[in-house]
């Protein structure tokens, strides 16, 4: 199987998946005793952190790859990861932030698993700047994957002291409700967790190859990349770049 | 790889000596970041003649986080300044014909920064307890926390610093990468030094381990990556 292919019953399937998901927790499913409808938040919120920190996971291994291999692929393949880690960190402090609104009567707590979400967010925006730095590819994935792997290392070490650093002092600030789910409710969070992780694939296996085309377009010049793309699209060979097309 | 790094620190040290950046601006530049706070921080951290400190905020809980976080701005001026001594006549292409270990030239500059924010903790350390009344309760704990706090500091900044050194941006880079990255640390030493400071509340072991930890994490990525590093110079 291609990676197209791959890409394409990646996403199909997440988005049968996410659609039932929708149904599940749009009108299946009840309100929460405690936080109503507020608790349909579930369905999309935890998928989203999921899929934050499931993108920088790729984005570290890639890179370790790439140290090792000095394959342009791996490379492509870490900086999806961690564009896509970037975009849902964000989703995941924007919805964290419109659940947390009503539940705990604020847009924001310095709660443990926000405070490290936020660092991750700026851990992600630092390796996308390098990665756009001027240089060539090659410095270009060597840099990015010293910066990667600094944050990866660091995500535990976030994850310890602002756990630490609420419960030493004050507690947690939240009830922790989610613990007590069970049931559908369950059921539609897992579901929804496993839909995220397909969109995420296919996500990654399309952007992955973007950065293969930019690459080849930079390169080789975009008559080059063009011919590419089109000779995958028809599953024929590669054919010598028209100057004039370009 | 210790005889190389030991050569390229004192090959650092010894620049520092002669330009003597770290005493005539670095060192300034931390303590007046000390004084600024008080004057942003204002009735927080600033009392009178004979008044109580009753109505204020801790002076362990501020001294710790003033102190910490002038030493990371000042450990930002320190590690640029580093990276920028091989960029000038053509030092970053000498230090790659060297045939230096490139493990020993990282521990070398890493530890050529350590000691400069070691000198300008010291100082530091005498400016909050003179500026914002801070009593000191546990000195070893203090020297457990500011070790491996600062060689945290200096690795990471190190890498970035290198890293980044070729590039236009690479003084608004530096902090971008460079923040995110230690606001674990700055958190883990700040709490750790208010219970060395005055503040009974709070066991500062448990985050000294983890400083320990972090600091022996960044070193062995920084010996491992530093390679990688040096190609891009």
């Amino acid at each position: 199987m291609n990676s197209q292919i791959a890409a394409r019953v990646c996403a199909v399937l997440g988005a049968v998946v996410l659609g039932v998901v929708v149904v599940l927790g749009l009108f299946v499913t009840g309100p929460d005793v405690v936080q109503g409808e507020y608790v349909r938040m579930i369905y999309l919120h935890p998928a989203t952190a999921w899929t934050a920190y499931s993108g920088i996971g790729v984005a570290a291994f890639a890179s370790i790859a790439w140290l090792r291999t000095r394959k342009m692929s791996w490379d492509h393949l870490a900086g999806a990861g961690i564009e896509i880690s970037a975009v849902f960190t964000f989703l995941a402090l924007v919805t964290g932030s419109i659940w947390g609104r009503p539940t705990w009567n604020s847009w924001w707590q310095w709660d443990p698993r926000i405070t490290s979400t936020t660092l991750l967010f700026f851990l992600s925006i630092g390796a996308l700047t390098v990665r756009r730095l001027d240089g060539t590819v090659e410095q270009r994935a060597r840099r990015s994957a010293v910066v990667v792997l600094l944050a990866a290392v660091n995500v535990p070490i976030v994850h310890f002291s602002v756990d630490w650093w609420r419960s030493l002092h004050q507690g947690r600030t939240l009830a922790r409700v989610d613990r007590t789910i069970s049931g559908l409710q369950l059921s539609t969070m897992l579901l929804s967790i496993v839909g995220f992780t397909l969109v995420f694939s296919a996500l990654l296996i399309l952007r992955a190859r973007t950065n293969r085309w930019e690459d080849e377009a930079a390169q080789g010049g975009l008559g080059e990349a063009v011919s590419m793309r089109r000779s995958e699209a028809t599953g024929g060979p590669a054919a010598s770049p028209h100057p004039g097309t370009v | 790889m210790l005889r190389d790094a030991l050569t390229v620190l004192t090959k650092d040290l010894r620049i520092e000596r002669r330009s003597k950046v770290t005493t005539t601006q670095i060192a300034p530049f931390g303590v007046m970041v000390l004084v600024l706070f008080a004057f942003g921080l204002d009735e927080l951290v600033v009392r009178g003649p004979g008044e109580s400190s009753a109505n204020t905020v801790s002076a362990a809980a501020i001294s710790a986080g003033l102190f910490w976080l002038a030493t990371l701005f000042a450990a930002l001026l320190a590690v640029q300044r580093s990276s920028a001594l091989e960029q000038a006549d053509g030092g970053r292409d000498g230090l790659r014909l060297s045939g230096m270990d490139p493990a020993g030239i990282f521990l070398g500059k890493s530890a050529a920064v350590f000691l400069q924010l070691a000198v300008l903790e010291v100082l530091l350390a005498i400016g909050v307890v003179l500026l914002f009344d801070a009593t000191l309760r546990n000195p070893l704990l203090l020297a457990a926390t500011t070790v491996p706090a600062t060689i945290v500091l200096a690795t990471t900044g190190t890498i970035y610093a290198t890293l980044t050194g070729g590039q236009r941006s690479r003084d608004t880079l530096v902090p971008l990468l460079e923040f995110p990255l230690v606001a674990p640390i700055l958190l883990a030493a700040s709490q750790a030094t208010r219970a060395a400071l005055d503040d009974r509340s709070i066991d500062g072991w448990p985050w000294v381990r983890l400083l320990v930890v972090a600091a022996l994490a960044f070193t062995a990525l920084g010996v491992l990556l530093f390679d990688a590093v040096l190609e891009d110079l």
